[in-house]
């Protein structure tokens, strides 16, 4: 017998032949679309594939393309200007927890992102891949909902932009066409005395799926009242889902105890979870309320701390 | 890191006790190391295994022509191609292996028992071709209803999983089919005067769910046949004789034309120690005449494999008001999965066997569900039992305001008791054990908010048993050490350390391997904590042959008689009546050894008995999050007397390893179904083991208590720490929250479910 490290490494390893599949790379935003309106419905945007490949390895699809759009530079940037902060759908979380601005102001976002698998999977896993998934236990999507974040869509028709929380239409499925996608995402600059904040719940310390998650993002004026704030919930529902009454619970008062236990009531009616093999229907329910207000909390902190 | 205490007197070894460097350590961090799946042979096909989606159902056909004419498919096997077997006759021995059911399991044959029990197989040219195929094989099932539970298997009415299955051990002797396949008993005393004496007594009931090894590397084989119909296997497994006992039974072939060699082991803990794939893949290469690799997935390694049991316990103990325990009764359900075989004599055994407990009586019941056939796991059959036991000395302790670890001193066994199966201890550690829980800074530190400490101490009785060893002396001085022990856990350091203690030379003269079935005298499995007390054995009697030997040699060269050749620091020594004659070292003999009579080399086959009994306490904080159920541990000790500690180093990786896994069992890992009993989490992602981030800093205190029957006072180390991790995580919790939890795992679901429910009952 010989073995792999000896040498006889030309022997194929039988993996997955790739033969009936293409793989493109544009380097457009215009060509990336053509090339989507061109393909069948088996055609797949590639970002950093940590969730596509483990799809493909587990015959969950059978693509007929791959376009990558990693070149696209559109895709690739964060910018920060005026009034946004535009990160592109292929940043990887690797690159915006290493970019000073985008943690600096919004750390919920930048937390959520962090919280995506592990430092190898950070490498290669992207915002937009996170949120085209389309996975109601998504780190990154009740964050950037609470952040009140807009999907820049491109397709044959030119450029779109669509609420993150109207992007999502249920398990694994969005309100993209077969041939739109997303450039990049813009996020209103927060004000001073406006912070975000991302919390989830697994079982472990790291390497798991939220069971539950929850982004808030608050605006107190000069004495401490909360004049603008979004919830947000990550897997209590098919989709990740804002949460506006616990929004009209916070805004206009001062955030004490009393408004907190509201917050945590909003969230808990918010949700409709099943119970699987990650958690069950009732302790979903509670640790959302619970989460609710952990969140709240550190963004008032992190907004006084400005 | 470690604290190492030996009560009788420290060493003067060069080599035992040392921390040397892992001889196959660089070439596991590097990525070098070979593993069952790194093996490429050429012309070889790929074998897949099609799975049964149903938990229960009876197999009416099965077509694989559609398979066989796909471009690129070489062979197909089913049941019809594994030998089948009578039932095992009683009596039975404390393991069955039984044919019947192990050809059932590795093919299912009238039915199938379990969701991922294979029903066929495939060899093609590639991976992706052998895929598809098994996609091409038409199954049709009649669905039969499935139970899961082991004491609703138990009951008179439930479904039956085999027709011919009659309980054993029961009178009179049943007429009706049943799951339960036998119980086995432990008495001894007057069990109602001894609860009579008794000033307090509690009786609960506790489950545990079956739990997974979690070894990195999944099951894979090559499995090639030459012309005359021998077979060479290249395989992941912990005991490569033992695969080659059972393939050639199973597959009626005789045992010196299988030559199997054990590749590098990502891990086995207890689940490599059968058949699964290896049987399929050489059926494939007899017929296609081709090597045949199978690798598992790890969503199939958790579909078909066997985990460790999940259990029902019903358990009653008394206590004195001053700690005696005065009597204990159990009663304890073991699910074996599709097929009998769990692992309840060591339930019997671990229940009071730490106390001397007068009177006692434990019942156990291997109860078949549709699940995989269990597999060992870390102290098989242990762990479930010791964890209600020991919760209940903990509640019993409390109640009645003793220190729990005075408790366990105040009724420790020492040598000359005996356990309810009947093992009379030697010279054996636990008081020494609990000594150091007392002394140490952990046992008194104080506890923050929602914080709590658990305490256990486990029993495990470690094996011992058939080993084979061989030493080779080379020209230049070198020698192998060969041994038929894959090395899991660190033995070939130690095997190494051993021997090159024995000779007094460095141990990097020494070149420790894991020798194929072929070149090596029989050898048990790498499992039951043996192999450093056995194969230790083996090698230092076959280190011992070879200095023998030597001094022959030498005594020849001097022309004396060999009883005036002594053996020291590395050479041949002349007694002092030849003051001119100048000592000659290993190298020197070995240099002239061909010329003068021959090679050099000692071997040793044995049967090795005067294994002992190991103890290991542990002392756990955890803190609990009061909103979430949410359980952080935060600090863990391990105390475990090891005999001896061979290298300490690997010593104190058992111990730290027992108690992660023992973490992970009471905290979070458990084995989801459906209601068609599917499995729902076949990977990692969802079967909850701890990462590294989810545990402190194990700490660990090496007690040596040396067993007077191994030449370095060795017991086995590898389980033990696992026996008692789970209940002292558990207590931990319970003290935590204040108040008692019966039901592995404490997930937050049911940790948040407790704190509800208290604080409802507080209103
Ligand atoms: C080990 C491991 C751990 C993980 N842990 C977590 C975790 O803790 N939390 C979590 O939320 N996720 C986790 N994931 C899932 C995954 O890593 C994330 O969802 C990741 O953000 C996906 O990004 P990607 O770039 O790899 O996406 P890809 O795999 O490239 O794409 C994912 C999906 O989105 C589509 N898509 C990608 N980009 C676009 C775009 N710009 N426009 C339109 N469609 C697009 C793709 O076609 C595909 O359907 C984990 C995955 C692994 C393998």
């Amino acid at each position: 017998m010989t073995d792999r490290h000896a040498g006889s490494g030309l022997e194929s390893r039988g993996t997955k032949t790739l033969q009936d599949m293409n793989y493109e790379a544009p380097t457009s935003v215009e060509a990336a679309v053509a090339a989507l309106a061109a393909a069948d419905d088996e055609a797949h945007i590639f970002a950093g594939g940590t969730d596509l490949l483990v799809q493909l390895r587990e015959e969950m699809i059978r693509p007929s393309l791959f376009v990558d759009i990693k070149r696209i530079i559109e895709t690739r940037t964060i910018t920060v200007d005026d009034t946004h902060v535009r990160i592109g759908a292929a940043v990887t979380g690797a690159e915006l927890s290493e970019h000073d601005a985008a943690k600096a102001l919004l750390p919920g976002v930048v937390e959520a992102v962090e919280l995506i698998g592990s430092a190898q999977v950070q490498g290669r896993a992207t915002v937009g891949g996170n949120l085209c998934n389309a996975s109601p236990a998504a780190d990154s999507v009740p964050a950037l909902i609470a952040a009140g974040a807009f999907a820049q869509i491109a397709g044959p028709n030119g450029l779109r932009v669509v609420a993150v929380e109207d992007l999502l239409a249920g398990p694994s499925r969005t309100n993209l066409s077969g041939n739109e996608f997303v450039v990049s995402l813009d996020i209103p600059k927060p004000t001073t005395r406006s912070a975000d904040a991302y919390l989830r719940f697994i079982p472990r310390t790291e390497m798991d799926i939220a069971v539950v998650g929850a982004g808030a993002a608050v605006t107190l004026d000069a004495d401490g009242t909360c004049t603008a704030a979004r919830l947000a919930l990550g897997a209590v529902a098919p989709t990740a889902r804002l949460v506006p009454a616990a929004a009209t619970a916070m805004i206009g008062k001062k955030i004490d105890d009393t408004v907190l236990a509201s917050v945590a009531a909003a969230a808990r009616d918010a949700c409709n979870p099943i119970d699987d093999k990650r958690g069950t229907v009732a302790f979903r329910i509670h640790v959302a309320g619970v989460l609710a207000i952990r969140a709240v909390k550190i963004a008032i902190e992190r907004a006084e701390a400005k | 890191m470690n604290e190492i205490k030996t009560p009788r007197g420290g060493s003067n070894y060069q080599w035992v006790g040392k921390n040397t460097p892992r001889p196959d350590g660089v070439d596991k961090v590097t990525g070098r190391a070979r593993y069952g799946d790194d093996m490429i042979v050429p012309g070889m096909l790929h074998g897949k295994i099609l799975r049964s989606p149903h938990a229960h159902a009876k197999i009416l056909s099965i077509d694989t022509s559609k398979a066989e004419a796909l471009d690129g498919v070489k062979a197909v096997v089913t049941s019809a191609d594994i030998p089948d077997h009578p039932m095992a006759q009683p009596p039975y021995p404390p393991i069955v292996n039984d044919f019947h059911d192990i050809s059932r399991n590795v093919m299912a044959r009238e039915k199938v028992l379990y969701d991922g029990h294979a029903v066929a197989a495939v060899a093609a040219i590639s991976e992706e071709i052998a895929r598809d195929a098994i996609k091409l094989i038409k199954v049709e099932y009649k669905v039969l209803q499935h139970i899961l539970d082991p004491r609703e298997a138990a009951q008179p009415d439930a479904v039956v999983l085999h027709e011919d299955l009659f309980t054993y051990g029961v009178e009179p002797k049943p007429t009706k089919p049943s799951n339960i396949f036998r119980v086995m008993h432990g008495e001894r005393g007057d069990l109602n005067a001894g609860f009579a004496e008794a000033d307090l007594v509690i009786e609960r009931e506790f489950s545990s769910q079956p739990v997974h090894q979690g070894y990195i590397e999944p099951m894979a084989c090559i499995a090639t046949t030459s012309e005359d119909g021998a077979v060479e296997l290249w395989t992941s497994t912990q005991g490569h004789f033992v695969q080659r006992t059972l393939l050639s039974k199973l597959l009626n072939m005789e045992m010196a034309k299988i030559r199997v060699t054990a590749s590098e082991i990502g891990g086995g803990f207890g689940g490599k120690t059968t058949v699964y794939a290896e049987p399929l893949a050489i059926r494939l290469s007899q017929k296609t005449g081709r090597p045949v690799r199978m690798t598992m997935t790890r969503s199939e390694v958790f579909r078909a494999t066997g985990p460790t049991v999940g259990s029902k316990t019903r358990i009653k103990v008394g206590m004195k008001k001053d700690g005696t325990i005065t009597a204990g009764e159990a009663e304890i359900w073991y699910q074996a999965g599709a097929f009998k075989g769990s692992p309840i004599g060591r339930a019997v055994d671990t229940f009071f066997s730490p106390y001397t407990v007068a009177n006692c009586k434990a019942a156990a019941y291997d109860v078949c569900v549709n699940r995989p056939k269990v597999a060992a796991y870390r102290a098989p059959g242990a762990t479930m039992a010791c964890y209600p036991m020991e919760s209940v000395v903990n509640e019993l302790a409390k109640e009645l305001g003793l220190d729990p670890v005075e408790v366990r001193l105040k009724n420790a066994v020492k040598e000359g008791d005996e356990s309810l199966m009947g093992t009379k201890h030697g010279r054996i550690g636990l008081v020494e054990v609990l000594e150091a829980v007392k002394e140490h800074p952990h046992y008194k530190a104080p506890l923050g908010d929602n914080e709590g400490r658990g305490f256990a101490v486990g029993y495990w009785l470690h094996g011992g048993g058939l080993s084979s060893a061989a030493v080779n002396l080379m020209d230049d001085g070198t020698l192998g050490v060969a041994t038929g022990n894959p090395d899991i856990g660190g033995s070939r350091s130690s095997m190494r350390a051993m021997a090159a203690e024995e000779l007094g030379v460095n141990v990097e003269l020494l070149k420790p391997i894991i020798a194929d079935t072929g070149s090596l005298g029989f050898s048990y499995l790498t499992a039951g904590s043996r192999t450093t007390y056995a194969t230790g054995m083996a090698v230092v009697n076959a280190t011992r042959e070879v200095i023998d030997k030597l001094r022959a040699l030498a005594a020849k060269k001097w022309d004396i008689p060999v009883e005036d050749v002594r053996w020291d620091a590395g050479q041949a020594i002349a007694t002092d009546n030849y003051k001119d004659i100048k000592p000659l070292s290993l190298k020197e003999l070995a240099g002239m050894a061909t010329s003068m009579g021959g090679p050099v080399a000692g071997h040793s086959e044995i049967n090795a008995s005067g294994q002992g009994a190991t103890f290991c306490a542990q002392l756990v904080d955890v803190e609990i999050d009061p909103d979430t159920g949410f359980t952080s541990t935060k600090r863990h000790t391990v105390f475990q007397d090891a005999g001896r500690a061979i290298s300490p180093d690997y010593v104190e990786g058992q111990m730290q390893g027992g108690a992660v896994q023992g973490i992970g069992w009471a905290l979070n890992e458990e084995y989801i179904y459906d209601d068609e009993a599917r499995l729902q989490n076949t990977g990692f992602l969802d079967y909850r083991m701890p990462v590294a981030s989810d545990v402190p800093m194990i700490d660990t205190v090496i007690i040596e208590v040396p067993n007077p029957n191994h030449p370095y006072g060795v017991r086995g180390v590898g389980e033990p720490p696992l026996v008692s991790a789970p209940a002292a995580v558990a207590n931990a919790v319970e003290n935590a929250i204040g108040q008692t939890m019966s039901d592995l795992p404490l997930s937050p679901p049911k940790i948040l479910a407790a704190l509800h429910a208290q604080a409802a009952g507080d209103d």
